[in-house]
C-alpha cells in the first residue's frame, strides 16, 4: 500500500519514456483501489503534477475525484481543472486508460450541464475526441456527449466538424444510435436536410434486437424531415431493417404517419387542420417546429410543381392554385424560394407575373468538373473499402464457423429427407 | 374534363338532338329524334333484345322512351317462355301502359306447367340415353336441357348443361357448338372470364373454322376485353371481325355495334400509324363503318385533325352510347382517353401553340384548355410548358446532356450513401455478434 506522496514521486519520475510509462501504468493499476478510498486527499496533490507531462498519473488521480454526487461549488472548482487537463494531456498516455478518460469526460459534461454552461464543455470535449480517437473512422463514447453539448449550446457549426468525418467502426450500439440522432438534429438545425435524413435513416434501419426509444424518436423526425426535403414519405422500410423496427415503429409513431398521409393528399387546409387537432402531441414531442416547417414546405412543393407546367404565371394564379391568401403572400414565397435556389424564376412586379426559367446549370464549369471528379474519387475509395471489408469478412473465423455450421446442417437435412430405401 | 364533355354535349344537344348510331344508316346526322327504340331493337333477337330494352328502360331519363322500351320488352317476352322476366317487367311497368300490359297470370301458369312437363320429358329421355350409353344422344340430351334452361332464364343451369356436353363431344363441330353456347350464356350472365376461356378453346380446335364462326369468336373476345377495360386488345379483336358476320350473331351483337365498339376503342388506344393502317385502311372494317357513318366520320376527322367536328360527333353519340348495355360503363373513360389523345396529338408537331386557337379547335374556353393541359403535363403526357401570360404553350425539349449529368451525380450520391450505411450496419452486426459470442464464452 503506497501513500499518495509516494505515488506522486513515482509518477514524476516515471513519465518520460514509453517503457517507464508502462511500468508506471502497472503500479497505478495496483494502486487504483487505494486511490479511490483516498479520493478527498487527491485533489490538492494534483497541483504537484503537470498534466502535459504526467498525463497518465494525473488521470488516475483525477478519476476518483469525479465520483459521487457533485455540488455546484465543487463543480465550479473541478470544471477548470478537467478542462485544463483535457486540453494539455498527452494522447499516448491517456490512451492507456481510455475507460478512465471517458469517465472523466462524461462527468465533466454532466458538471457543465449542472452549471448550465454547456458551451464551456464544447471545446474541451472536441479536443478529447481527437485525442482518444484511434482514427477518424472510429466512433468513441464521447461523440454523443459532445454532440449533445453542441445541441444544448447551439454550437451547430462546431458539431459539424465531427459529423463530417465518416464513421465506420462502432463499439457501442447505444453510442451509435445517440450519435446519429443528435447528429441528425444538428443537421436539421443547419437545414441540411439531406444529411439529416441520412443519419436518421441509419438509426431507423440499424440492426436492433428490440425497439428502443432513440429509434422511435429518430423515426418521428425522419418522417418529418423526409416530408420537408422530398415532399413525400413512404411507410415502407427497406428490407434490411430489423424486424423489431419494422413491426413496431409504425405503432409508436401513428400520428406522424397520419400527418404524412394528409400531406400526400396535397391539400394545405387539410394538413393544417390535422396539425391543429394534434398540436399537443407534436408539442410534447418537441417536434412542433419541424411540423410547422412541413406545412410551409407544402407551399413550396406546390409552387415547384407549377414550374414544371408553366412558363409564366400571374401571382394571383399562383396564390389560387397553391391556396395562399393573397398575391403578396405568393410573391414572398416565390421570392424566398428563388433566394434559396429551389426554383429559378424572375418576378415582374409591374404586371404581377412570374416567369419560370430552366435550371441554368450547364455542367460545363471547372467547379462542376472538379466536383464530379471528387465524387468519383470518393466512390472509388468507398468501393475499395467495400472489397477490403468483404475479404476481411470471408476470412473471419466466427463468420466461417457460423456459415460452415449452417451449411452442414443443411446437408444433413438434405440427407434426411431421402427415403430410407435409398440409403445404403 | 367530364364537365367539359357534358357542357359541349349540352350545347350540341340544343342544335341537333343527335341521331343514333345504329339506326342512322339512312338518316342524316341532324335528326330531331332520339334513339329510335324500335329500329334499335330490330337489330337484335333473342334474350339480348329483352335485356337491352330493359337496360334502356333502366337508364333512360325520358319517361316516354322508358315506357316504349318496357312495352316492347313485354311483347318480346310474351313470345318466349321466361315467366320470371315477365314478372319483373310487369312490376317495372306498374300499370302505366294500360290493362294490356298487366300481369298475365294465366299465361305464366300455362308456360310454367308446360315447362314442368317438358323438363320431365327431357329428364326421362336423358336417363334413357345414359343407360344406353349412346354418346351422341347424351350430348343432345344435355344440349336440349341447356336450351330449355336458357329459354326459361335459368342461365347458371343452362351454362352447366352446355358445359356437360363437353365430355360427349366427338367431332370438333360439337366442341364449337358447345363453346358457342357457353359463350352466349356467359355473355348474358356477364361472366366475361368464361367468355375468354371458351373463345380460346374454340380457336384451338384443329379443324378450320367457318368464317362466320371466326367472326363471332372475335366479337365475343372483343367484348370480353372491353369489359376488362383492355381497350387496345378489344379494338384489335373488333377490327379483325370478318365481313361474314352479317346479322348472324345478333343474339349478341349487331354489326353496327362492332363498328362503334371497335372504332371508339381504337381511337382511345391506338397511335396515329396504327389507326391509319388498322382502321382507316382496313377494307373489311370499312364495311362495318359504313353502317355507322358517324363513327366513320369521327375517326376520319380525328385522323385528319378536325378535332372540333370529331368531338361534335362524339358529343352527339354520347347519350345513345350511354344506353348501350356493353359500352355504358366505358363511355366516360373512352371519351376521356380520346380527348386526351386529341389534345396530345394537337400539340405534338408544334414548338408553340396559341391557346386561343387550341381552345377554339376543342370548343372550350382558354381557362378550360389550360386546366386540361396542366393535368396532362403533370402526368408527363405532354412535354411542354404553358405561358399563361401570353396564353401560349411551348414545347419543352429535354436536354439529354444535362439530364445525364444530373442523373449520374444523383446515382453517385445514392451509391455513396448506401455503401456507407451498409458498412456501418455490417460493423454493428459484427459487433453484436462478437458481443454475444464473448458472453457465451
Amino acid at each position: 500500500m503506497q501513500s499518495v506522496e509516494n505515488l506522486v514521486t513515482q509518477i514524476q519520475g516515471l513519465s518520460s519514456s514509453a517503457s517507464d510509462i508502462s511500468v508506471l501504468h502497472n503500479i497505478l493499476k495496483a494502486a487504483d483501489d487505494s486511490l479511490r478510498s483516498e479520493s478527498p486527499r487527491l485533489l490538492p496533490s494534483l497541483d504537484q503534477l503537470d498534466p502535459s507531462k504526467h498525463s497518465l498519473g494525473y488521470l488516475y488521480f483525477l478519476e476518483p475525484c469525479v465520483y459521487g454526487t457533485i455540488t455546484k461549488e465543487r463543480a465550479n472548482t473541478l470544471v477548470p481543472i478537467i478542462a485544463r487537463f483535457i486540453t494539455s494531456c498527452v494522447a499516448e498516455q491517456i490512451r492507456l486508460a481510455p475507460e478512465k478518460f471517458i469517465t472523466v469526460c462524461r462527468r465533466f459534461k454532466e458538471q457543465v450541464m449542472l452549471l448550465e454552461v454547456p458551451i464551456r464543455g464544447v471545446g474541451p470535449l472536441l479536443t478529447a475526441i481527437h485525442k482518444i480517437q484511434a482514427s477518424t473512422e472510429h466512433l468513441t463514447a464521447l461523440h454523443p456527449e459532445f454532440l449533445q453539448l453542441c445541441l444544448s449550446s447551439k454550437c451547430y457549426k462546431t458539431g459539424l466538424s465531427v459529423l463530417e468525418d465518416d464513421i465506420y467502426e462502432v463499439n457501442q450500439p447505444r453510442d451509435f444510435f445517440l450519435y446519429c440522432y443528435y447528429g441528425g438534429m444538428i443537421f436539421i438545425g443547419q437545414k441540411r436536410f439531406q444529411k439529416a435524413l441520412e443519419l436518421l435513416h441509419n438509426v431507423v434501419t440499424a440492426p436492433m434486437p428490440t425497439i428502443n426509444a432513440i429509434a422511435c424518436e429518430a423515426y418521428k423526425k425522419y418522417i418529418l424531415v423526409s416530408l420537408i426535403h422530398h415532399g413525400q414519405f413512404s411507410t415502407n422500410l427497406p428490407k434490411y431493417t430489423s424486424s423489431a423496427a419494422q413491426r413496431n415503429l409504425k405503432n409508436f409513431c401513428q400520428s406522424y404517419i397520419e400527418l404524412a398521409n394528409s400531406y400526400n393528399t396535397g391539400k394545405v387546409a387539410e394538413l393544417e387542420t390535422y396539425v391543429r387537432v394534434n398540436m399537443e402531441k407534436f408539442e410534447s414531442d418537441n417536434n412542433l417546429g419541424l411540423v410547422k416547417q412541413v406545412i410551409s414546405s407544402m407551399y413550396k412543393r406546390n409552387i415547384q410543381r407549377l414550374t414544371q407546367t408553366y412558363l409564366t404565371l400571374s401571382l394571383q394564379d399562383i396564390a389560387n392554385t397553391v391556396q395562399l391568401n393573397s398575391p403578396k403572400e405568393a410573391e414572398m414565397h416565390v421570392l424566398q424560394m428563388i433566394q434559396d435556389g429551389q426554383i429559378y424564376a424572375t418576378i415582374n412586379q409591374k404586371d404581377g407575373m412570374v416567369r419560370f426559367l430552366e435550371d441554368p446549370e450547364q455542367y460545363k464549369t471547372c467547379e462542376m468538373i472538379e466536383h464530379i471528379d471528387s465524387s468519383i474519387q470518393r466512390i472509388m475509395a468507398l468501393s475499395k473499402k467495400l472489397t477490403a471489408m468483404d475479404e476481411l469478412l470471408s476470412c473471419d473465423h466466427l463468420y466461417l464457423a457460423k456459415a460452415g455450421r449452417e451449411r452442414q446442417r443443411f446437408d444433413f437435412d438434405d440427407f434426411d429427407t431421402v427415403p430410407q430405401k435409398f440409403n445404403i | 374534363m367530364e364537365a367539359e364533355d357534358e357542357q359541349s354535349n349540352a350545347m350540341m344537344d340544343e342544335i341537333y338532338s343527335n341521331g343514333c348510331e345504329e339506326t342512322a344508316r339512312s338518316r342524316p346526322i341532324i335528326s330531331g329524334e332520339q334513339l329510335d327504340i324500335e329500329a334499335y331493337a330490330s337489330l337484335y333477337q333473342g334474350r339480348t333484345k329483352i335485356t337491352r330494352l330493359l337496360f334502356i328502360a333502366d337508364h333512360c331519363d325520358n319517361v316516354s322512351m322508358r315506357l316504349e322500351a318496357l312495352r316492347m320488352a313485354y311483347d318480346e317476352i310474351k313470345k318466349g317462355e321466361n315467366t320470371q322476366l315477365l314478372r319483373e317487367v310487369v312490376q317495372k311497368i306498374d300499370g302505366r301502359l294500360g290493362p294490356n300490359y298487366a300481369m298475365d297470370a294465366a299465361w305464366c301458369e300455362s308456360v310454367d306447367r308446360r315447362a314442368e312437363q317438358r323438363k320431365e320429358k327431357l329428364e326421362n329421355e336423358l336417363n334413357a340415353y345414359r343407360t344406353n350409353l349412346i354418346k351422341e344422344s347424351i350430348r343432345m340430351g344435355y344440349n336440349d336441357f341447356g336450351d330449355f334452361y336458357y329459354a326459361h332464364g335459368a342461365l347458371g343451369d343452362a351454362f352447366k348443361s352446355y358445359v356437360r356436353t363437353r365430355d360427349y363431344c366427338t367431332t370438333s363441330k360439337h366442341i364449337i357448338h358447345m363453346c358457342m353456347s357457353a359463350i352466349l350464356v356467359s355473355i348474358e350472365m356477364g361472366q366475361f372470364t368464361h367468355v375468354t376461356s371458351y373463345v380460346s378453346k374454340a380457336e384451338q380446335t384443329p379443324e378450320a373454322l367457318e368464317p362466320a364462326t371466326v367472326a363471332k369468336l372475335r366479337c365475343a373476345a372483343g367484348l370480353a376485353h372491353l369489359e376488362a377495360k383492355k381497350y387496345k386488345l378489344a379494338a384489335r379483336k373488333f377490327l379483325e371481325v370478318g365481313p361474314d358476320l352479317l346479322n348472324s350473331y345478333n343474339e349478341v351483337i349487331a354489326p353496327q355495334d362492332v363498328a362503334t365498339y371497335g372504332g371508339l376503342c381504337a381511337l382511345a388506344s391506338f397511335d396515329r400509324a396504327e389507326l391509319k393502317s388498322k382502321v382507316i385502311d382496313n377494307v373489311s372494317f370499312r364495311n362495318f363503318l359504313e353502317l355507322v357513318p358517324e363513327v366513320r366520320e369521327l375517326i376520319n376527322d380525328f385522323y385528319s385533325s378536325h378535332y372540333a367536328s370529331c368531338l361534335d360527333y362524339l358529343g352527339n353519340l354520347k347519350a345513345n352510347l350511354l344506353l348501350d348495355i356493353h359500352l355504358h360503363d366505358h363511355v366516360e373513360i373512352l371519351y376521356d382517353q380520346i380527348r386526351n389523345k386529341a389534345l396530345i396529338q394537337y400539340t405534338h408537331p408544334f414548338v408553340s401553340v396559341d391557346l386561343n386557337m387550341m381552345a377554339n379547335a376543342f370548343k372550350t374556353t382558354v381557362a378550360g384548355i389550360q386546366k386540361e393541359l396542366e393535368a396532362l403535363i403533370t402526368d408527363n403526357q405532354i412535354q411542354a410548358r404553358i405561358d399563361s401570360h401570353n396564353k401560349i404553350l411551348y414545347a419543352r425539349h429535354a436536354d439529354q446532356r444535362n439530364a445525364t449529368f444530373q442523373r449520374v451525380l444523383q446515382t453517385g450520391n445514392e451509391f455513396d450513401q448506401d455503401v456507407r450505411a451498409m458498412l456501418l450496419r455490417t460493423n454493428l452486426l459484427k459487433h453484436d455478434y462478437n458481443q454475444r459470442n464473448s458472453r457465451k464464452l
